[in-house]
Formats: structure tokens, C-alpha cells, sequence
């Protein structure tokens, strides 16, 4: 008996170390790609350097956010299409709550902000789990409902930022090559989610995105999980929101390209629409690479609206080399 | 039990509530008729000097462009998909067209829309059929290389000029008699045509098959791959068509036309009862939903609420039905 699960454990690790090296190797491909961009911008533009990566980090910061976000729940088998809106919600709150206030009170905006995040995310959880209306429609209708309510709040961009907060994202700790929007980004990662994703919740997660029946009959309560997973990405979209307010120093009530773009980041960075499967690591490469392009394609002059379409062909290009090696893997 | 049988029997199973969901999810047209009655009922309670002859035209020639592109939607829910790319494409074609005219003439106009519509369908086929990328990305990735070849085209076309066609303005915007839209002579047959094409032909049939159970599917000798790229051609060019009306409508030449249809439609056709994940619904459901998506629109409008308002009502409306949709029609 001792024996068999002492196999069975063995086995077990085994199949881990498999299945971790199989996930790393899409996430080192990407850190690889990453790489081999910045030799390139540096090689196309030799001035690159502390502001550009400066910039780079104050830019992505906002879809980075979502991404994180968007990564929970699309690994516990859903989808939110309601983010962009969310950020714009919190980021209109944030501003106008701010404006012409004390410094200090920007500290209550940001934990009310944090906290109508949850709020807004657990509504979306919980209408999907309620109604058993499939995640993409619930989160598509709340869209109209979040970016509508970002109207009500502000009707044109306004409002204002406090100059903490400003500061927060804006220049570098330190040393001048580690910006201050980087590492605002691993803190909040690493004390939201490293955390959370070693604990048994964020097991739950994983498990309900892989196999919800299993995971049922094995004791997670699956609508909980759920809602709780929803209820996280709300308040990364909340932090995207406010990084939004904080570095534009206004509040727009328009959403912007981050829904669409955090799904693409998301499946970028290796995590499957399927669900259970990736992390939150590998959405944030894909986010830095995303930009990364971006900002090359401004260098090599080239007209901003191919970057569009280079964009687009490499996030098709990048899905299918990765649908291809599971379509080989499969046959082997 | 089978004592009361009889008249009464067939009273009281009439009664049931069992029965009538029965009667709901075979016949999702009844109450969905009904809703729309409802609230043609409700706008002409409300501000009955709002409803006359011309305002069934004006709705009408309103709901006909979202129509056809729901039936984007429909056609690929069915098969477990979804085209995001009907925004960047229907905006893609009327582009072209209204550039184009100018020059080499209509029909040269037309037929170059529709063949670059075709061969982004043939791409997106291509990736979700062969390369089994997932349909939200491969058509998120192929609306991003529209939309910017589009914007690109835009640039080069800069100093001729655009115009929208007097004829796409008679057939988008004309109407007999205030009442009958002239876009209804493009409408009926393609509505025809689709509704006989899921009904009645193989090819409808594999779209429910493929999206009910895959696996049983291709066990059963249908090679999903043909279909599915035959299905993204015919939803890139139907999304042309839409382009064609949408810019004919609105007398507007823009890369962005459609963009905002994009998430109505999609609520059309869940409105309309067919399934996100595949194998249940059809085309009638989706035209009714995007007649009710149009009277709810004009509702909102004449009650006076602002903008914010009425996207916060339409989010929550689109919730509201779709729970109750799937609350009547699901097994319990």
C-alpha cells in the first residue's frame, strides 16, 4: 500500500516535473522572443535606454493589470469582456473622487476604488453563477452596463489626480534602470497572487477551470471559487484603472483597447481559453512584448496603423505555433 | 393518475409550468414575438406620438444591418465559434466601396469589397479549421489586420476622396412609402437563403453536428475542417453586405463604422435562443432579437434617458433575458 502511493507519488512528480517544464518552455520561449526584441531596439535605435524603459514600463502598466486579471478568470474556465469598461469606471471614480482634494484623502479613494473592484467583479462572478448564462454574454451585456455607469460619473475626461499617486508610476526607485511602475506591478502581483495561488483557493481555481465536474465531486465549490476568481480580476481591473488615472492624471469614461488586448495578452502568454491551464507570468511577457513591438515599429517609422497589423499577425502566428505543437503532441 | 386523463388531462398539462417551458424551448419564437410586442406595447403606452408609419421604416432599415451581421454570430455559435472581425470587415467593405467608386465604378467596387471580405474569411477558416486556433482570437487577430490595412488604404486614398454610392444610400437608407426599407430587397432573400440553409441543406445540418458533439461528429465522416472554412467565408461576406447597408444608412465612409455593432450583434443572436456553445438555435430567433435589440434602443431613446442610462439598461435588459432564456429552456 505504502508502496503503491510511494509509486504513485513518484509518478506523480514526475508527471509535474513534465508538465512544469512544459509550461516553462512556452513561457522561456516568450522571455527568448522578449529578449531578442530589446537586443533589436537597442540595435535599431542605440539612444534606447533609461527613459525608453522608463516609458515601457509606465505603458504597459494599465493592460499589464488587466492582463493579470483577465489571466484568473479565463485559468478558472471563463472570460471577461466587461474589463475595459471596469477600468474605465474605477479610473473616472478615482479621478473625480480626487479632484481638488487633500493628498491624504487620495489614500481613502484608493482603498474605496480597491474595494468597488471586488464589488463590480463579484457582481459579474455572481451573475454568471446565478443565471448559468455562459460567461462571454453576461460579461459582454455588463460591458454596456459598467461603461454606462463610467458615463453617469463623468461625462467628458476630468477630474484629477493626487500627486502621490502620480509619482508612484512615474520615474525610478533607485537605481535609474528599475522604474517605479515595474515595481508597483511584482508587488502587487506578488502580494495578490504568488500568495494566493499557493493556497488552496488558488488551486480551486485551477481545478474548476480544468474539470469542473471533477472538481465539484472532489469538494470545491465551484460557484464560490468562481465569484472569487471574478471578484480578483475586478480589483486588478480596478488597479488598471487607477494606474489609468495616476498616469494620465485625468479620468476618461470611454474604455479603452483593454479587454480585447488583455485576452490577447492572456492567450500570448500561454494560458488556455479552455481554462486550468498557464499563468499570470507569461500574460505579463506578452503584454511587455506586445508594446515592446509597438514601440519599434515607431522607431523603424513605420506607419503606426501596419503596427496594427503586425500586432494582429503575430498574435494569430504565436496561437497557431502553439495550437500546432498540442495538435503534434496529441498525435504523438 | 391516468384516471383524471381526458379533458381535463389536457387542460392541466397546459397548465403546467413543465409544459409551457416545453412549449418555450421548442418554439423559442413565441415569447420572444411576445417581448417584442411587449415592447412595442410598452413605447406606445409610453409616447404613443412616438409610434407611426415611418417609425416602423426607420426601425426597420435600423435593424436590418444588425441582422445580417447577428447572422455572422448565429451561424458561427452554432458550430461552438463566434466572428469578432464583422465590425472590422462590414467597416472594411463600405470603406472600399466608397473609395473605390469613384474611380473604376460600382460593380468593380463591389465585387473588390467582397473578394477581400472572402479571403479574410478564407484566413480565418484557414486558422480555426486547420490550425484549430480558438475563433475569439483568430477573428480578434484578423479584426486588428483589417482595421489596419483599412486605416492604411484610408491614407493612400487620402486625396481622392470618398463617397458613399447614391445607389448603397437608395438601398441603406430608402424607403417605400416610409414603411418598407429598400435594404429589405437585399434582407429577405439572404434571410431566406440562411434560414434554408440551416434547415434544409447538409451543409446547415454539419454546422448544428460539429457544434453539438465534435468528436461524435467527425466520427461520423464530416470533415470539420471544410466546413468551418466554408462557414468564416460565408460570415466574412454577409458581414460585407452589412457594410455595404450599414454605410448606405448612415452616409458615412469610416474604418470604424461597425464597430459599435459588434457587441449588439452578438446580443442579437443570443437574445435570438441560439447557444454560445453550439448545436442549439437558428436564424428566425436571431432576426426577432435584433428587431427587439432596435425597438429597445428607440425605447430607451424616446423615454429621454441619457446615454449613460440607457446603456446601463441595455446591458442589464440583455442579462435579464438571456437568464431567463436559459432558465425556461434548460433541463432541471
Amino acid at each position: 500500500m505504502s508502496a503503491a502511493t510511494a509509486a504513485a507519488r513518484r509518478a506523480a512528480h514526475a508527471g509535474m516535473i513534465g508538465s512544469a517544464a512544459r509550461r516553462n518552455a512556452w513561457t522561456l520561449g516568450l522571455l527568448g522572443f522578449l529578449a531578442f526584441l530589446l537586443v533589436f531596439t537597442k540595435l535599431i535605435q542605440p539612444s534606447y535606454g533609461v527613459t525608453g524603459v522608463q516609458g515601457l514600463a509606465i505603458s504597459v502598466l494599465p493592460l499589464a493589470l488587466a492582463a493579470v486579471g483577465q489571466a484568473i478568470v479565463v485559468i478558472s474556465g471563463g472570460i471577461d469582456l466587461s474589463i475595459g469598461a471596469m477600468m474605465a469606471l474605477t479610473s473616472v471614480i478615482s479621478a473625480s473622487l480626487m479632484k481638488g482634494q487633500p493628498e491624504e484623502f487620495g489614500i481613502a479613494v484608493v482603498v474605496i476604488v480597491l474595494l468597488l473592484g471586488l464589488a463590480l467583479g463579484a457582481i459579474n462572478g455572481g451573475l454568471v453563477v446565478v443565471t448559468r448564462v455562459p460567461d462571454i454574454v453576461v460579461t459582454l451585456a455588463m460591458s454596456f452596463v459598467w461603461a454606462g455607469c463610467a458615463l453617469l460619473v463623468l461625462k467628458t475626461p476630468g477630474g484629477g489626480s493626487a500627486k502621490w499617486i502620480k509619482e508612484l508610476v512615474t520615474g525610478s526607485l533607485g537605481n535609474e534602470w528599475i522604474p517605479k511602475a515595474a515595481v508597483v506591478l511584482v508587488l502587487v502581483v506578488a502580494v495578490i497572487w504568488v500568495p494566493l495561488r499557493r493556497s488552496g483557493l488558488g488551486l480551486s481555481i485551477y481545478a474548476i477551470g480544468s474539470n469542473r465536474l471533477a472538481a465539484f465531486r472532489s469538494g470545491v465549490s465551484v460557484g464560490r471559487t468562481k465569484v472569487i476568481a471574478y471578484a480578483l480580476m475586478g480589483l486588478f481591473a480596478a488597479l488598471g484603472g487607477l494606474s489609468l488615472t495616476a498616469s494620465t492624471g485625468i479620468g476618461t469614461p470611454v474604455p479603452g483597447p483593454y479587454t480585447l488586448m488583455s485576452v490577447a495578452a492572456v492567450v500570448l502568454g500561454g494560458v488556455n481559453l479552455a481554462g486550468g491551464r498557464g499563468g499570470v507570468f507569461g500574460a505579463l511577457v506578452a503584454v511587455v512584448i506586445l508594446q515592446l513591438i509597438r514601440t519599434d515599429m515607431t522607431f523603424l517609422n513605420v506607419n503606426t496603423n501596419l503596427a496594427v497589423v503586425v500586432q494582429g499577425v503575430i498574435l494569430i502566428g504565436v496561437v497557431m505555433i502553439g495550437s500546432l505543437v498540442q495538435i503534434r503532441r496529441a498525435r504523438a | 393518475m391516468s384516471g383524471v386523463a381526458g379533458a381535463s388531462g389536457a387542460r392541466s398539462a397546459w397548465l403546467t409550468a413543465a409544459a409551457w417551458r416545453r412549449q418555450f424551448r421548442d418554439r423559442p419564437l413565441i415569447p420572444l414575438v411576445g417581448l417584442l410586442a411587449l415592447l412595442v406595447l410598452l413605447l406606445w403606452l409610453l409616447k404613443p406620438e412616438v409610434i407611426s408609419v415611418g417609425w416602423v421604416g426607420v426601425t426597420l432599415r435600423a435593424a436590418i444591418p444588425l441582422a445580417i451581421l447577428a447572422a455572422c454570430q448565429t451561424l458561427t455559435f452554432l458550430t461552438g465559434g463566434i466572428d469578432l472581425s464583422v465590425g472590422a470587415v462590414a467597416s472594411m467593405s463600405g470603406f472600399v466601396v466608397a473609395t473605390l467608386v469613384g474611380g473604376p465604378g460600382l460593380g468593380v467596387a463591389l465585387i473588390v469589397a467582397l473578394v477581400i471580405a472572402a479571403l479574410v474569411g478564407l484566413l480565418t477558416g484557414v486558422g480555426v479549421g486547420v490550425f484549430r486556433v480558438h475563433p475569439l482570437i483568430m477573428t480578434l487577430g484578423m479584426s486588428l489586420v483589417v482595421l489596419g490595412l483599412a486605416n492604411v488604404w484610408q491614407l493612400i486614398m487620402v486625396k481622392t476622396g470618398s463617397g458613399v454610392p447614391a445607389e448603397l444610400r437608395w438601398l441603406g437608407s430608402g424607403t417605400v412609402g416610409d414603411v418598407l426599407p429598400n435594404s429589405l430587397l437585399v434582407f429577405v432573400p439572404l434571410a431566406a437563403l440562411i434560414l434554408i440553409l440551416l434547415r434544409r441543406s447538409g451543409f446547415g445540418r454539419l454546422l448544428y453536428a460539429i457544434g453539438d458533439n465534435p468528436v461524435a461528429s467527425r466520427l461520423a465522416g464530416a470533415r470539420s475542417w471544410q466546413v468551418l472554412i466554408v462557414l468564416y467565408v460565408i460570415s466574412a461576406l454577409l458581414a460585407a453586405v452589412a457594410g455595404f447597408l450599414l454605410g448606405g444608412l448612415t452616409n458615412v465612409a469610416s474604418v470604424t463604422l461597425a464597430d459599435t455593432s459588434v457587441l449588439p450583434s452578438v446580443a442579437a443572436a443570443v437574445i435570438g435562443g441560439t447557444s454560445i456553445m453550439g448545436g442549439r438555435g437558428g436564424y428566425g430567433g436571431t432576426i426577432v432579437g435584433a428587431l427587439i435589440l432596435t425597438v429597445l434602443t428607440s425605447l430607451l431613446a424616446a423615454l429621454g434617458f441619457p446615454e449613460a442610462v440607457r446603456q446601463i439598461l441595455f446591458g442589464s435588459i440583455i442579462v435579464a433575458v438571456a437568464a431567463a432564456y436559459t432558465r425556461v429552456t434548460s433541463e432541471s
